[in-house]
C-alpha cells in the first residue's frame, strides 16, 4: 500500500516543512517514506511544493505523476496540481486564500481557512500545521498522536514554538471534523 | 680547522639543470640554509610548481608534492589546513604563479593562510622556451612578443608583490633580488623571516627574488645581471612591502 | 542507531565524517550546496577541517595537499564544477592519491540546468582527465545507500590509492529518506608513511616522500602507467557490485539502469509483474568497475529477447551495456534529460512495444 501527498503554495508558506514533518511521522510509525522537494528558482519566494511518499514496501519511482492527495496553500498550486490527483483521494484547500474549487466530483474535497484558523490559535503562520493536521485527521496516512510527536520533535530546539504549533494542530482536526 | 662554509643538509649533492647565470640555484641553497638554520627538515613540506623549478625536489632534500601549473597555494592550502604543524612553502616562477595561478596566490593570500611561497620573477617564461610573461618588461623581445611586448595590447607588467600587499589581510610580502652578492644576504634574511612568520603561526609570508634568465633574455649572465639593474629592479622595488603588525591581529586569536 | 530523516546531501555530509574524513574543501554549487552547509557547522563541532574555497579549480588542488599529507578529505560538486576538478582528478591518480569526490549530476550540457541528470556517466568512467586515468565510480539509488557508499569509498581509495567518486543526481541529493548510519570506520590510511608527505619526522626511515605525477623519463612514465593499469585491472576483479533485482524468471525483456533511474524502473517491473509481465533488471552500483559479467549472463539467459537501457542522459550507460552484451540480444536505448525523468508509465510503454516487436517468438 503506497499514498502519496503533494503539498503546494507560496515559497514562505511553510511547505517543505509540513511535508517533512509528515515523513518524520510515517517513518516513526514504521512506513517505509521518501520526501521530495522541488529545488532550485522555485525556492526563491515562488511557488514551493514538495512530494511525502509513504508506504509499506520499499519506495521505487520517487517521481510520481499522479499523487494520491493535495495540499494546496494557494489557487496556482491548486490549478497546477488538482487536475493530477487519483480519483477518490484528499484535497485540502486552503479556503483563505483560495475562492476556488477543484472542478472534480471524485475527490474528498476539504476546505480549510487555515490561515483564519490559525491566527485565531496565536500566529497566521501556523497555517500551514492547521492544513497539515486537518488533511492528516481527514485522510488518515498517519496517526494524529505520530503527527504531534513529529512536530515536538521539529521544534525541539525552539520549544517556544511548540505550544502554538500543538494549538494549531488541534484546531486543525477540528477543522476536519 | 673548523669548516666555515659547506652544503646545507637540506640541499641535496644532485647537480642541476639549471642555465649558466640563472639564480635558481642561489634561491635554493638560500631556501635549504633556512631549512637548516631553523631546524625544520623533518616538518617541512615543498610544492614544486611548473617551469625550471618543476624538479626543485631533485635538489631540495625534504618531503615535496609536485603542482599542476598555478596550483600550488592551494595544494600548500590543503596541506595546511590538515597539517598545521607541517612548514609549508611554494616555490613558483612568474608564469606558474602570476598568470595561471594568479587566482589561488590572491585568495590564499587574502585568507591569510599561514605558509610561505618564494616567488621568482625573471619577467618571462623559462621552461617552456621563453615567451611572454604577466611581468615581461614594456617592449621586452619574448617568442610570443617577438616585437616587444605592446602594453597597449597585453597592459603593463604586474607587480604582484604590491598587489598582493593591497590585501587587507595582514602579511609578510617583500621583494628581494640575488644578482649581486650584497643582495644575496637581504634575501637570505627575508627568506628567513618568512618562513619565522609561518613558525609563529603569525600570517602568510611572500617573498618575491626578481632573477635572471639569461638563455632566454639571449645575454651573457653579465648583461642579464646588468639588465635586472638597469630595467628590472627601476619597475620591480626592492625592500618590504607589507609587514605584519607588531603584536598579533585580532581575528587570528 | 535509530533511523533518522535526511536529505541526500546531509546524509552524504554526515556519512563522511562518520567515516572518519574530517576535512572536507568545497564551492557552492547547486544541487549539492547542502553538503557544504551541512557541514560548515558539523566540522566545527568535530574539530575538522571545513574550507570554501575559491573556486572548484582551487578546492580540487586543497583536496590534493590534504591527501598528499595522508589524511582522508572529500569533495562534493556537480557537474560544471567537475569539469574544473577533473584536472586534479588525472594528477591525483597520477600521483596515486586517494580522495573522494562527490557528483551531485545536473542536466548539462554546459550550464545546463539544475534538475536531476544522469549525464555524466562517460566522463565520470572513461573522460575524467587527460592521461590514462580511471575513477572507481559507485552510484547509489537512494539516501541511504548514498550515505554506505560514502562511507566505503574512503577504504577504497586507501586500497587502491584513487580517487574515487560517487556518482548520484540531484534528486538524491535534494530528496529525504530514512537513514541509518553504520558505525565509525578506522580512521587514518594504514600505510600512509611509505607515500604521504606528512614529514620526515613521522617515519623511521627519515627519507623525505615525494608526491608527484611528473615522470619525464618515458620507461619511467610507461611503468607508472602499468602499475595503474594493474590497479584498474584488480578493481575489475575484486570491486565490481550490482544488484539483479527480479532475475529469478523467465524474463523476455532485461533493463540495465542505476541510480534514480532504477527505482522508476522497480516500480514499472511490479507493475508488469502484476499483468504477468516478468522484467528483470541488472542495476550496476559500481559504474567502473562495470559489472559486464552480470550484464552479459543476464542479458544471454535463455528466456531473455530484448535488453533496454535507460538512463536520465541522451546514452551513455548503453554503450557499457552494448559492450557487455556483446551482439548476443538486441540493445535499445530509452531516456531522457534535462531534469525530465522517464516515468513508470513510460518504461512499462517501452517494455510493452518492445516486447511486441518479439511477437513471432
Amino acid at each position: 500500500m503506497q499514498n502519496e501527498v503533494m503539498f503546494a503554495g507560496f515559497g514562505g508558506q511553510g511547505i517543505l516543512l509540513s511535508g517533512k514533518i509528515l515523513a518524520h511521522a510515517a517513518m516513526e510509525e514504521g512506513f517505509e517514506v521518501a520526501w521530495i522537494p522541488s529545488y532550485g528558482p522555485e525556492m526563491r519566494g515562488g511557488t514551493a511544493y514538495c512530494l511525502v511518499v509513504v508506504s509499506d514496501r520499499p519506495i521505487g519511482s520517487p517521481i510520481i505523476k499522479n499523487p494520491k492527495h493535495l495540499v494546496a496553500m494557494n489557487r496556482p498550486s491548486l490549478e497546477k496540481f488538482a487536475q493530477a490527483i487519483k480519483p477518490g483521494g484528499v484535497v485540502l484547500i486552503n479556503s483563505s486564500l483560495i475562492t476556488v474549487d477543484t472542478g472534480r466530483q471524485d475527490l474528498d474535497e476539504l476546505r480549510v481557512p487555515a490561515g483564519e484558523i490559525a491566527t485565531e490559535a496565536g500566529n497566521g503562520k501556523a497555517a500551514n500545521i492547521v492544513a497539515l493536521a486537518a488533511f492528516v485527521a481527514r485522510s488518515k496516512m498517519v496517526s494524529l498522536d505520530a503527527l504531534r510527536h513529529s512536530i515536538e520533535v521539529e521544534f525541539a530546539k525552539r520549544p517556544n514554538l511548540i505550544p502554538l504549533n500543538i494549538k494549531a494542530l488541534e484546531a486543525g482536526i477540528k477543522a476536519a471534523e | 680547522m673548523a669548516k666555515t662554509f659547506q652544503k646545507p643538509q637540506a640541499l641535496s649533492s644532485t647537480p642541476t639543470h639549471y642555465c649558466p647565470g640563472c639564480t635558481h640555484g642561489v634561491i635554493h641553497r638560500l631556501v635549504a640554509e633556512t631549512i637548516d638554520e631553523l631546524a625544520i627538515r623533518g616538518r617541512t613540506v615543498g610544492i614544486a610548481p611548473v617551469g625550471c623549478a618543476v624538479l626543485a625536489y631533485n635538489y631540495i632534500d625534504c618531503d615535496f608534492q609536485e603542482a599542476a601549473h598555478g596550483r600550488a597555494p592551494a595544494m600548500a592550502t590543503g596541506i595546511k589546513r590538515v597539517r598545521p604543524d607541517l612548514i609549508v612553502f611554494t616555490y613558483q616562477g612568474d608564469g606558474d604563479l602570476a598568470s595561471i595561478g594568479m587566482g589561488e596566490i590572491v585568495h590564499a593570500a587574502n585568507r591569510g593562510e599561514k605558509f610561505t611561497t618564494i616567488f621568482v620573477n625573471n619577467a618571462i617564461y623559462g621552461m617552456t622556451g621563453g615567451q611572454m610573461a604577466p611581468t615581461t618588461m614594456p617592449g621586452q623581445r619574448t617568442t610570443t612578443s617577438p616585437f616587444g611586448r605592446k602594453t597597449a595590447e597585453v597592459g603593463m607588467p604586474i607587480r604582484v608583490a604590491e598587489l598582493l600587499g593591497s590585501l587587507v589581510t595582514p602579511a609578510f610580502i617583500t621583494r628581494q633580488t640575488v644578482i649581486r652578492p650584497k643582495y644575496i644576504q637581504k634575501t637570505k634574511k627575508a627568506i628567513r623571516q618568512a618562513f619565522t612568520y609561518q613558525m609563529e603561526n603569525r600570517c602568510f609570508s611572500f617573498v618575491e627574488v626578481v632573477s635572471t634568465c639569461p638563455t632566454n633574455w639571449g645575454m651573457t649572465p653579465q648583461e642579464a645581471i646588468q639588465w635586472t639593474e638597469d630595467v628590472l629592479l627601476p619597475y620591480y622595488p626592492l625592500g618590504d612591502v607589507k609587514t605584519p603588525p607588531e603584536e598579533e591581529p585580532a581575528h587570528a586569536k | 542507531m535509530s533511523k533518522v530523516l535526511m536529505k541526500g546531501n546531509e546524509a552524504i555530509a554526515e556519512a563522511a565524517i562518520r567515516a572518519g574524513c574530517l576535512n572536507y574543501f568545497a564551492y557552492p554549487i547547486t544541487p549539492q550546496s547542502e553538503v557544504a552547509e551541512y557541514l560548515a557547522w558539523r566540522m566545527q563541532e568535530v574539530n575538522g577541517v571545513f574550507l570554501q574555497g575559491e573556486s572548484e579549480v582551487a578546492v580540487s588542488y586543497m583536496i590534493f595537499g590534504a591527501a598528499g599529507a595522508g589524511v582522508r578529505v572529500f569533495t562534493t560538486s556537480s557537474s560544471p564544477g567537475i569539469s574544473l576538478m577533473s584536472e586534479a582528478i588525472s594528477y591525483l591518480c597520477g600521483a596515486q592519491l586517494p580522495a573522494v569526490f562527490v557528483n551531485i549530476m545536473r542536466g548539462g550540457p554546459g550550464l545546463g540546468g539544475i534538475l536531476p541528470s544522469q549525464g555524466d556517466y562517460l566522463q565520470a568512467t572513461k573522460g575524467i582527465g587527460h592521461g590514462d586515468c580511471r575513477l572507481f565510480v559507485m552510484a547509489p539509488e537512494g539516501v541511504q545507500e548514498a550515505a554506505e557508499m560514502v562511507m566505503r569509498a574512503f577504504p577504497l581509495a586507501e586500497k587502491y590509492r584513487n580517487p574515487v567518486m560517487i556518482l548520484g543526481d540531484g534528486l538524491i541529493g535534494q530528496m529525504m529518506e530514512p537513514v541509518e548510519f553504520p558505525d565509525h570506520l578506522k580512521s587514518v590510511p594504514s600505510n600512509k608513511n611509505t607515500w604521504a608527505t606528512n614529514g620526515m619526522d613521522h617515519r623511521k626511515s627519515k627519507t623525505r616522500n615525494l608526491v608527484r605525477s611528473l615522470f619525464l623519463d618515458s620507461q619511467i612514465l610507461n611503468n607508472n602507467n602499468l602499475i595503474l593499469r594493474d590497479k584498474y585491472e584488480r578493481m575489475k576483479k575484486e570491486d565490481v557490485c550490482f544488484e539483479a533485482y527480479n532475475t529469478e524468471g523467465d524474463y523476455r525483456i532485461l533493463i540495465v539502469a542505476y541510480g534514480t533511474m532504477s527505482r522508476v524502473c522497480k516500480t514499472a517491473i511490479a507493475t508488469l509483474k502484476e499483468q504477468g509481465i516478468d522484467v528483470g533488471l541488472i542495476r550496476p552500483q559500481t559504474l567502473f568497475p562495470y559489472p559486464e559479467a552480470a550484464v552479459r549472463e543476464a542479458a544471454r539467459k535463455e528466456s531473455c529477447r530484448h535488453v533496454l537501457c535507460i538512463e536520465m542522459s541522451m546514452g551513455q550507460m548503453v554503450e557499457d551495456v552494448e559492450r557487455s552484451v556483446l551482439g548476443a540480444r538486441p540493445v535499445k536505448w530509452y531516456g531522457k534529460c534535462g531534469g525530465d525523468v522517464p516515468t513508470p508509465e513510460e518504461i512499462i510503454e517501452l517494455v510493452k512495444s518492445t516486447l511486441a516487436l518479439h511477437k513471432s517468438y
